[in-house]
């Protein structure tokens, strides 16, 4: 199987570092980005399987994020992150678009166990 | 104002109470009594009227009567001296004669006799022995010499028995005169008054004008006695009028001057018989104004009652909407902060996980080295503090939820353990031991989670704060006949008396003094109800108390 590629995006870098090693300890091929603009740009350049996104963001927000992804690629899966809470009523639509939400902080084994998910989806 | 009515709500309603029925009775019953008494009085004065109508048409009757028996025999004795000689009448056989006629024709009539001008008896006839008596110096006499005819008061005489005298003088050509002189029997006088006392408390009688009384009266004396009132002033028609005595009883008195004689009739009816009738009325009309009173007061009472209930449940209803309201604003403001707090830590809390993680995999991966162990037992403890956390940040969240109804499909056992578990660290500090009874057939229930989360903290804070030190807590949960679930919290706290038990959902009613708000069950008791099922409560000073919470299986239609 081909190695999995992942596109890790948070505005904290310490965050995205952290994911992006212990992903690819797991032998993901992760990498990751800080803000919306190149979160899109890294979208255009090169094909990812799965996007962990974090919902609140300096800029451009998550969810402005993960339309702007779907319309480059609308079978990419999207894992949203928040550290607030899922069952957000006023973003129901937008977080149904999603593979997955989860709630920081998140497990690790959580989190692959949710990208092979989404992958094989 | 609105704080002293929510502090002192009895004392307020009792005022508002005894205003009302206060102010209804005088509005009420000051009518009916005015409208009695004018009744009563007027009554009163239409039966004085009459009844002094009835007196004074007796009295005229009795005054005409009596007139016209003296007039009648004074006009008897006036046609005989006229027609008989003088001659005739000094013969005792013929004035025997006369007598017989009299009495045959006109009743009272005693005896007869001549008396010439010097005032010897010359002729009698009769059963006294009065035959060569001198009248000379007799009052009647003179009276009789100066007018013509007399009619004299009752007085002894030469009888030595109450008599009266009627007699008429006769003039002759030489100047002379002499007089024809009859006496009446008295009893014919009170046959004649006999009339006026039909009445059983009355009394009429005749007195002179001299005050002495001329026939026996019922209240003042006998015959000859002094009347010992005073002699009422003259008057040519009978007179009438109610007079009070001593003793406040109203006494209807009346009095006729007899023409050509010095007799006045005097009638007096007592308070006894002018009264019976108008008691009659006032029984009547105190039977009415009592049960017309106790009657009013009957409605009155029970309609303030009853209205002034009914304002104090609504003004309680009021209050207690108006501070479920700001307890739900309060508790969505307190629900936004929370979030924002959680929020804030899970961020950073998310990096420490992942950091923490990271040197977890390095020390993983990597071969043995010098304090491996050491470096992973730490790992980990950075990490279960981390997990700690992450529980009490999720927790936080979940009061953000939004205070509307939510409904979802609830596990009752897992949410009470989440809500005792919310008490843990209280439970342990106070060493309470909390034991669950689930049977086995208990279903899940459509309900709002973050909603019944409240309704058992509520009763859980409260059970905790009764329980004080090393006491027990049970929580039953079971399925009832009808769908419904039962879930009941009991402890073995301090109890409740019976008087704060009836107040216990009302806003405000706290025994926890400055502790409480007041709010907790009656937010409780409003949310169950909202939620379509119902609260109820037991308990026993010194033994405990046991909540009882009934919901729905399926939710209703909220």
């Amino acid at each position: 199987m081909d190695e999995i590629r992942v596109l890790c995006v948070d505005d904290e870098e310490e965050l995205v570092s952290a994911w992006v090693e212990r992903l690819q300890m797991r032998s993901i091929e992760a990498e990751g980005v800080t803000n919306g603009q190149d979160a899109i740009k890294r979208v255009k350049e090169k094909k990812f399987d799965v996007v962990i996104l974090d919902i609140k963001m300096p800029g451009i927000g998550g969810f402005e994020i993960m339309k702007l992804i779907k319309n480059e690629d609308p079978d990419l899966p999207v894992i949203l992150i928040t550290g607030h809470q899922c069952q957000d009523e006023e973003n129901e639509g937008l977080i149904a678009g999603s593979f997955e939400c989860l709630v920081k902080p998140v497990d690790i084994e959580i989190l692959v166990e949710k990208i092979m998910k989404a992958v094989k989806s | 104002m609105e704080k002293n009515i929510l502090k002192n709500p009895k004392f307020r309603y009792q005022r508002l109470w005894i205003f009302s029925m206060l102010i209804m009775c005088v509005v009420s019953l000051t009518p009916l009594i005015i409208l009695t008494f004018t009744n009563y009085y007027q009554y009163e004065e239409v039966h004085t009227v009459e009844f002094t109508h009835q007196v004074t048409q007796l009295l005229s009757g009795t005054k005409q009567n009596l007139e016209f028996f003296l007039r009648e025999r004074i006009s008897a004795l006036s046609f005989i001296i006229n027609e008989k000689s003088f001659d005739e009448l000094a013969d005792k056989k013929k004035l025997r004669n006369l007598l017989s006629n009299l009495k045959s024709s006109f009743d009272g009539f005693i005896d007869l006799g001549l008396i010439d001008s010097r005032g010897n008896h010359l002729s009698y006839v009769g059963p006294y022995e009065l035959l060569g008596k001198n009248y000379k110096d007799q009052e009647w006499f003179e009276e009789v010499t100066l007018q013509g005819n007399f009619v004299s008061d009752v007085f002894m005489g030469f009888r030595k028995f109450p008599h009266i005298v009627i007699a008429v003088k006769h003039e002759i050509e030489n100047g002379d005169f002499y007089v024809l002189r009859a006496t009446l029997n008295t009893d014919i006088l009170n046959d004649k008054i006999h009339s006026l006392m039909y009445w059983p408390q009355s009394d009429a009688f005749l007195i002179n004008n001299e005050g002495t009384l001329q026939t026996s009266s019922r209240f003042y004396g006998k015959i000859l006695e002094k009347y010992p009132l005073q002699i009422p002033p003259f008057a040519p028609n009978a007179v009438v009028k109610p007079q009070h005595d001593a003793e406040g009883n109203t006494n209807i008195v009346g009095y006729a001057y007899i023409q050509q004689s010095p007799f006045i009739l005097i009638v007096n009816k007592q308070s006894v018989d002018y009264m019976a009738n108008l008691f009659k009325i006032r029984n009547r009309l105190m039977w009415f104004l009592g049960i017309s009173i106790i009657f009013i007061l009957l409605v009155i009472f029970g309609s303030t009652t009853f209205f002034v209930k009914l304002l104090r449940k609504s003004e309680l209803r009021q209050a207690k909407a108006l501070h479920d309201m700001e307890y739900t604003n309060k508790m969505a403001s307190i629900g936004r902060l929370a979030a924002g707090v959680a929020h804030e830590i899970n961020n950073p809390l998310a990096i420490i996980n992942e950091k923490a993680g990271l040197l977890k995999d390095f020390a993983s991966l990597k071969p043995d080295f010098n304090y491996k162990d050491k470096v992973l037992q730490g790992v980990d403890s950075i990490l279960k503090s981390v997990d700690r956390c992450s529980v009490i940040t999720h927790r936080l969240l979940g009061f953000a939820k939004r205070m509307d109804i939510i409904t979802e499909v609830i596990d009752l056992e897992l949410l009470l353990k989440e809500v005792t578990g919310f008490l843990e660290r209280e439970a342990n500090l106070h060493n309470i031991n909390i034991d669950f009874h689930f049977t086995e057939d208990l279903p899940c229930i459509h309900s709002d989670r973050g909603q019944l989360q409240q309704v058992f903290l509520n009763i859980l804070t409260n059970a905790y704060y009764a329980v004080k030190q090393g006491g027990k807590i049970d929580i039953y949960a079971k399925k009832l006949d009808r769908d419904e679930v039962e879930i009941t919290i009991a402890d073995t706290g301090v109890g409740i008396s019976e008087e704060h038990l009836e107040h216990i959902f009302e806003p405000f009613y706290t025994t926890k003094g400055k502790y409480g708000t007041g709010l907790g069950l009656s937010i409780t008791y409003g949310i169950v109800q909202k939620l379509g099922g119902s609260i109820s409560v037991k308990s026993k000073l010194g033994e405990g108390t046991k909540f009882s919470v009934h919901l729905p299986i399926r939710s209703k239609d909220f």
